[in-house]
């Protein structure tokens, strides 16, 4: 069940430039998996559209966690136009009007997949990047990851993910980890897996796939398109799908409700 | 306090539905909004065979409103049929569909493939901007939009309701032409063909290139163009066009339209629909309005 309300800003910090981190309390917490994202509304009735926005942690909203306060939620996007630049601009205390969570995150992978021993390989390319932290730390199995930047002078959430496994780092310019995709970065680090998922821009979840599937390995990726609803209605942001897809009836699917999240062979990448 | 309204005999509860394609068929909106409190749901657009619609991007934002170019993906009328209506005829609303085609005999499929279904109305889209065949060529041309009315209207089971598009010169004409063809109602705006361009790639937004217009940006030139077309004609005119609250649906309601469609507001707040519906009662209270009839083209 989605869940439309106004959150609260807990915190907010620029992780370096353009990228920032805000930490918001939400009922929104207390339902949503990794991989799942939040629909986010500008303040201002210029700009009618929320923005998706990947959720990369989520705290207070375990088990033992207090039911009569609302869990958090860690937003970590990139500033991309007027509307990111406005929440980038918001500070501890203010509100944003939220809705989600959406999607159908990395879940029903999850289920099926993970075994304890399980070797779980994660991809993130720039903003891609968040979702992985919040995988990572559902996982609870073997965890490597993979997070590509363009520069070293431009990384951001290394601390977080290398909390839940190794990680390894590609550069577009090489000035850190391996120079070149995450790719080069697997490669030259000879790394298998029994399960990859990853986040990123389209010529590297094309770079993915073709590894996936080379290797036999399942490998789930999350896509990204621009949105209008968010919710299944509009289909202005569907993919292309191999196969003609059971609800559109064509080979298209709904990034925001049959997504983000897809098994790598059913999407055109 | 009267809210209800007829448009060719049937009854809706109040004058807010929804606008064809920001709505679904209503199931993705059940989550949020009431159906059994909307004067109806219109649906997508829905043709005879599944349509991929356009590539992507389909979306973009412009200030105040937005553009899109869908290109109509719907999955044809046997599982729209079988799923969508299946769905809605649980729900005590009123249910128009949106019929789309690329030809005439497409259109006319789709048509005959509704007569026995419960749906109350047809709403005959011959304005999409969005698609290369059928839509908007037959809502530009006035011979096309004739011959396309007397055609469907020969055809149909249920009243139809010519949706008409803003891009053309004389909105008056066309609304007018639809009456003298048997139209049961005419609903405007569809969207205004707009485009965006990106100064950084130096391309279009869009794949498309271009895109439908619509949000509040657009209310002046949609409640103009329902003033003229109301003026124009005897049928009930249906009008949208960047409907966001209460005061909107009213500037069209005494500019001649009898209902309302709330559309791209549902992206932006998916409870905007129950909202205007609201605000016109709480407005009708506030000024001692009895029947909100009485506020139809009271603006003369």
């Amino acid at each position: 069940m989605k869940i439309k309300e106004t959150a609260t800003i807990i915190s907010q910090e620029c992780l370096c430039e353009g990228v920032y981190s805000m930490w918001l309390a939400t009922s929104i917490a207390k339902k949503a998996q990794a991989g799942q994202f939040v629909s986010v509304y500008s303040n201002s009735d210029a700009r009618l559209l929320p923005r998706p926005i990947s959720i990369c942690e989520i705290a207070g909203a375990g088990d033992g966690a207090d039911t009569k306060i609302p869990g958090r939620i860690r937003l970590v996007y990139r500033t991309v136009g007027e509307g990111t630049r406005e929440f980038s601009r918001m500070s501890a205390g203010d509100k944003l009007e939220i809705l989600g969570p959406n999607g159908n995150g990395f879940l029903p992978a999850l289920r099926e997949e993970i075994r304890p021993g399980t070797k779980a390989l994660l991809i993130g390319g720039g903003i891609g990047i968040p979702p992985m932290v919040g995988l990572a730390a559902q996982l609870g199995c073997d965890v490597t990851i993979v997070a590509g930047y363009r520069t070293g002078k431009e990384m951001f959430l290394t601390e977080e993910l290398e909390r839940y496994g190794k990680l390894y780092i590609s550069t577009d310019d090489g000035s850190a980890g391996t120079k070149g995709c995450v790719i080069d970065a697997i490669e030259e680090a000879g790394l298998n897996a029994d399960v990859i998922f990853s986040c990123g821009p389209r010529p590297m979840l094309r770079g993915v796939k073709d590894f996936s599937l080379s290797r036999s390995i399942p490998s789930y990726v999350s896509m990204e398109e621009r949105m209008a609803c968010g919710v299944g209605a509009c289909l202005g942001c569907v993919c292309s799908a191999e196969d003609v897809d059971d609800h559109s009836k064509v080979k298209n699917k709904r990034v925001c409700v049959d997504g983000p999240v897809f098994e790598v062979s059913e999407v055109v990448l | 306090m009267n809210t209800s309204v007829v448009i060719a005999g049937v009854k809706l509860k109040n004058p807010v539905m929804t606008a064809s394609g920001t709505f679904g068929s209503g199931m993705e909106y059940s989550e949020f909004v009431d159906l059994n409190r909307l004067g109806a749901v219109v649906t997508k657009g829905v043709s005879l065979t599944p349509w991929e619609g356009n590539p992507t991007p389909r979306i973009a934002e412009v200030y105040g409103g937005m553009l899109n170019a869908i290109g109509l993906q719907n999955p044809g009328i046997d599982t729209f049929i079988k799923r969508d209506l299946e769905f809605l005829k649980n729900c005590d609303t009123t249910v128009i569909v949106n019929v789309c085609g690329k030809t005439m005999e497409e259109y006319i499929g789709v048509v005959e493939r509704l007569a026995d279904t419960d749906v109350d109305m047809l709403e005959i889209n011959v304005s999409c901007p969005n698609v290369k065949e059928g839509a908007i060529a037959f809502g530009q041309n006035p011979e096309a939009l004739a011959k396309i009315t007397k055609a469907l209207k020969e055809k149909a089971k249920q009243p139809i309701i010519m949706k008409l598009s803003p891009n053309v010169t004389d909105i008056a004409l066309m609304a007018k032409i639809c009456e003298d063809n048997g139209a049961d109602a005419v609903s405007l705006i569809n969207t205004i063909t707009g485009m965006k361009i990106d100064i950084n790639r130096r391309s279009f937004v869009l794949a498309n290139r271009t895109g439908g217009m619509s949000g509040p940006a657009v209310k002046p030139v949609a409640v103009r163009m329902v003033y003229q077309a109301a003026q124009a004609v005897s049928i009930p005119v249906i009008g949208m066009g960047g409907i966001v609250t209460a005061e909107d649906a009213l500037e069209f309601i005494m500019a001649g339209a009898t209902a309302v469609a709330v559309g791209c507001a549902n992206f932006t707040d998916p409870y905007a629909t129950v909202k205007v519906i609201e605000g016109i009662e709480k407005y009708m209270t506030d000024n001692n309005v009895e029947d909100v009839k009485e506020l139809t083209g009271c603006v003369r």
